[in-house]
């Protein structure tokens, strides 16, 4: 009787980047859910046209560069970079912003550098910057959260605003509009004001900003489960918290009155997302497992240093592309002990 | 039983799927009406011939002689009539047939007279001359001649011997089964082992997965009262059954990279290796028969089989109630390192382990390989340190120096980081190929040098030659002028001798000198 022959290993293996891609989609909903409870609907919108653009982009692509479309569409990961570009953008932009950056994300910073597994830099924080630096105005508009003053303006209004460029009549978008907790503190401390002043504003909350603390619970959670199922190498979100927060730490006891504690930084912004869910992106992060945590304090340190001393209220998305360009050269100098040697 | 293990680094978890093969005893295969028996079953030289088609033979005797010393004897495994000796289609990941003796049995198996053994007598060098004629190779899978792996040079004391029956990789049971059914064979072979070896400690590891392996091992061990002999279970964890794993798990050494197990003091064999060197000490049975697992989804009856070498594989098979299902692939080893097989007429060999047949549900076709996603799952199980996905882009791009500085030969062909990688990359396939390629170039530069040497040498040699003609062509010259000088001195002696005579008489000198110039 005639066989088959193939090489071994024979055994099913147990995971694919699809499964993964999927998890780590499964895993954002929580945060999501949340940031949309908080700050409307336009938070789905910005997820929705996101994907949307960069899985056509990512058709586009693969059939100029003549792959096979339907085996990377099925990884997923085109979808994981629109939705992380558009849990980044603000709750009020108008819909090209996320297609923008998306179309940004997918083609140059994914594409024109070999496609999935060649790119240096994460795509969706590629996307991000480039709108930051393009549309510092549109980029920075955010809204008060949910049980802040009027909270997120009503669903309508947000899609005509998104959709139309304008809100209906009679609404100014300054006066619907409102500075992130991370944004407040930064200018107000700018205004010699102190932190407890600041923090007793109605921005605030237990532990970091409102909503943001929740928004920020959550995405932990999602990062916890999977960290629990493999996904995601635990090494990175602990160095990016612990660096974070070990930095936090020593400036807040210098100067409590100046510089908000671990708690609130780990809480704040895209902290979170970014240790468990951009931070992580296997392609361009270090590989070996010193060189990881090495990485990742990196992240952890100069998101620190940019909300505090940088030009910008977060600085996820410029550490986590510093970092990358870093990465290659902390892998050649973590190369882990050989066996027997 | 307290002993502290270490845990070695990666590794995975795995089903075992051992129990289909382990819940009747083994059965003896009946005596194949033909076998086919490769005289290279071995890591090393092949063994030559020393039978003729159409000579007769008994089961056991010599039918391949060891050549070289790498090296192990290869004997008839049932009795009949040699058919021939010819090239076979042979169980090899090569594929490439190889040279096999093919004897058509009569039935008798009437067996070569069993030599008296006095093995309390013999020496290290005569016990390993034993082991070496018996054809004892290591029946783990890799074969290695265990005479030469015993010979451990008489600078290194071994400490340890270490009997591998951990059997890490799923679907194989060969080893539980023989551990279960020939404990005694077991130890009396380690006990041997020790002798051969002058050592005083034996750890038996067994995967904490065969309880019942451990038991009777154990019970074996104090009915002999072997001294010096313990079984020591081992965490079940993928590939704990790994030679330097398995060292490192018991003892907590690390076999040097490049390094031997010699070289930190421990030896290891396979249990099966151990049962057949008692076989072979104590009964002077030569190694002609084996345990084999028949296994997997497309067997319908799985189980152990005590089979001669060299019974085509379909007979075993057929043994176990045959295939069912849709049997896929027939695969020789485990489902991690084991290779596929084309057809099931080929014969087993002495690294027959386990025969897996697969069928596509359960085994489905490998997918299509993504790229690597650097995702690093394959550092975190690689048990022997190495960073798997580094080694893969170096080897595709074929850097055969950077492999190397990324250390590729430490790697074990685990599969480990295979398994686990979420693009599905066939890793091993590139670690093979780039080994085969830096061996090539090592070969080719080895050639070269000594193409190289040869010429320098040769060059050396004109040189040599030359200059040395020169000398004599110096040597001559002078020696011809000195000659020249003495001829004109003896000249000038004989020109005034005779000037002086003929001063005396005035008799001819012309003849006298021109005879002499002769002889320049
Ligand atoms: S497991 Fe596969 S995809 Fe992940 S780093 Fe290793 S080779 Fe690349
Ligand atoms: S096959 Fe080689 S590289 Fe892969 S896990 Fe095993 S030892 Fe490591």
């Amino acid at each position: 009787m005639r066989f088959n022959v193939f090489t071994p290993p024979h055994l099913r293996p147990p995971a694919s980047v699809s499964a993964m891609m999927r998890e780590v989609l499964l895993a954002l909903v929580p945060g999501i859910a949340a940031a949309a409870g908080f700050f409307g609907i336009g938070v789905l919108v910005n997820i929705l046209v996101a994907t949307v653009v960069a899985v056509g982009a990512e058709v586009v692509m693969l059939r100029l560069r003549a792959r096979p479309v339907s085996v990377f569409i099925n990884d997923y990961s085109a979808v994981v970079t629109g939705v992380l570009l558009g849990i980044a953008l603000p709750p009020l932009a108008p819909w090209w912003l996320p297609a923008l950056g998306s179309a940004f994300a997918i083609v140059f910073g994914k594409h024109l550098y070999g496609g999935l597994g060649y790119n240096p830099f994460n795509p969706a924080m590629v996307g991000y910057v480039v709108l930051l630096i393009s549309f510092p105005r549109e980029m920075t508009l955010w809204l008060p959260p949910a049980g802040v003053g009027d909270g997120p303006v009503g669903a309508g209004e947000a899609l005509t605003r998104i959709f139309t460029g304008s809100l209906p009549p009679g609404t100014e978008l300054d006066a619907v509009s409102m500075a992130t907790p991370l944004d407040t503190i930064k200018t107000q401390l700018g205004m010699a004001r102190t932190l407890g002043e600041i923090q007793a504003g109605p921005l605030f909350g237990a532990i970091a900003g409102r909503g943001w603390q929740w928004i920020n619970m959550l995405f932990l959670l999602g990062g916890a489960w999977l960290i629990y199922r493999r996904v995601i190498d635990w090494r990175i979100p602990a160095g990016v918290l612990g660096a974070l927060a070990a930095m936090a730490l020593v400036f807040w006891a210098a100067d409590p009155d100046l510089r908000p504690g671990p708690v609130f930084h780990l809480f704040s912004g895209a902290a979170m997302l970014g240790a468990f869910f951009i931070a992580t992106d296997p392609v361009s992060a270090a590989t070996t497992p010193r060189g990881r945590l090495v990485y990742a304090a990196g992240i952890g340190v100069l998101v620190y240093v940019i909300r505090t001393w940088g030009g910008y209220p977060d600085g996820v998305a410029f550490a986590v592309l510093l970092m990358n360009m870093a990465a290659p050269l902390i892998d050649t100098y973590t190369k882990p002990r050989v066996f027997g040697q | 039983m307290t002993r502290a293990l270490r845990d070695f680094p990666g590794g995975i978890q795995l089903a075992g799927n051992k129990g289909e093969s382990t819940s009747r005893p083994s059965m003896t295969a009946p005596l194949p009406r033909r076998v086919v028996i490769p005289l290279d079953q071995h890591i090393g030289e092949p063994a030559r011939p020393v039978v003729k088609p159409g000579q007769r033979v008994r089961t056991g005797e010599l039918i391949g002689s060891p050549e070289g010393y790498l090296s192990a004897g290869v004997h008839a495994s049932i009795t009949g009539e040699v058919e021939a000796v010819e090239e076979r289609p042979v169980p090899h990941p090569s594929g490439l047939p190889a040279l096999c003796v093919v004897i058509a049995g009569d039935g008798t198996d009437e067996w070569i007279p069993a030599a008296a053994q006095q093995t309390d007598a013999m020496s290290r060098g005569a016990l390993r001359r034993r082991l070496r004629e018996a054809g004892i190779v290591g029946l783990g899978g890799a074969a290695f001649p265990t005479a030469v792996k015993v010979n451990t040079g008489p600078e290194s004391a071994v400490e340890q011997l270490i009997l591998n029956g951990a059997e890490c990789e799923p679907y194989i049971s060969c080893d539980e089964m023989l551990m279960r059914e020939r404990a005694g064979a077991v130890v009396d072979g380690a006990l041997l082992l020790m002798r051969a070896l002058d050592t005083r400690q034996c750890l038996i590891g067994v995967e904490d997965n065969k309880p019942e392996a451990i038991e009777t091992l154990s019970a074996a061990i104090s009915t002999i009262a072997a001294e010096g002999v313990e079984v020591v279970p081992v965490p079940t964890r993928y590939p704990g059954g790994g030679e330097k794993q398995l060292i490192y798990t018991l003892t907590g050494k690390e076999v040097p990279s490049h390094g031997l197990p010699a070289d930190v003091g421990v030896v290891c064999q396979n249990v099966g290796t151990a049962a057949a060197v008692h076989d072979a000490l104590r009964h002077g049975r030569p190694l002609v028969e084996r345990y084999v697992t028949i296994t997997g989804p497309g067997v319908a009856g799985p189980g152990n089989v005590r089979a001669r070498i060299g019974t085509p594989m379909h007979e075993l098979i057929a043994l176990c109630g045959g295939y069912t299902g849709d049997p896929d692939r027939l695969i020789m080893g485990g489902p991690m390192m084991g290779f596929g097989l084309s057809d099931d007429d080929l014969p087993v060999v002495k690294g027959t382990n386990c025969l897996l047949v697969t069928t596509e549900t359960r085994f489905p076709r490998p997918d299509q390989a993504m790229p690597c996603i650097r995702c690093g799952a394959c550092t975190e199980v690689c048990p022997a340190g190495l960073l798997p996905q580094q080694l893969y882009w170096h080897a595709r791009a074929k850097d055969l120096d950077r492999v190397r500085d990324y250390d590729l030969f430490d790697c074990i062909e685990c599969g480990a980081c295979a398994y686990v990688c979420p693009s599905h990359i066939p890793l091993v396939q590139y670690y093979r190929f780039a080994k085969s390629e830096v061996r090539a170039q090592e070969e080719e530069r080895h050639r070269a040098d000594i193409a190289r040497q040869r010429y320098e040498l040769r060059q050396a040699r004109l040189e040599r030659e030359q200059r040395e003609r020169e000398e004599k062509r110096q040597r001559k010259k002078a020696a011809l002028r000195e000659k020249e000088k003495s001829t004109e001195d003896r000249k000038a002696a004989v020109q005034a001798a005779l000037q002086r005579k003929r001063g005396e008489a005035g008799t001819s000198s012309q003849d006298t000198s021109a005879s002499q110039d002769d002889d320049g």
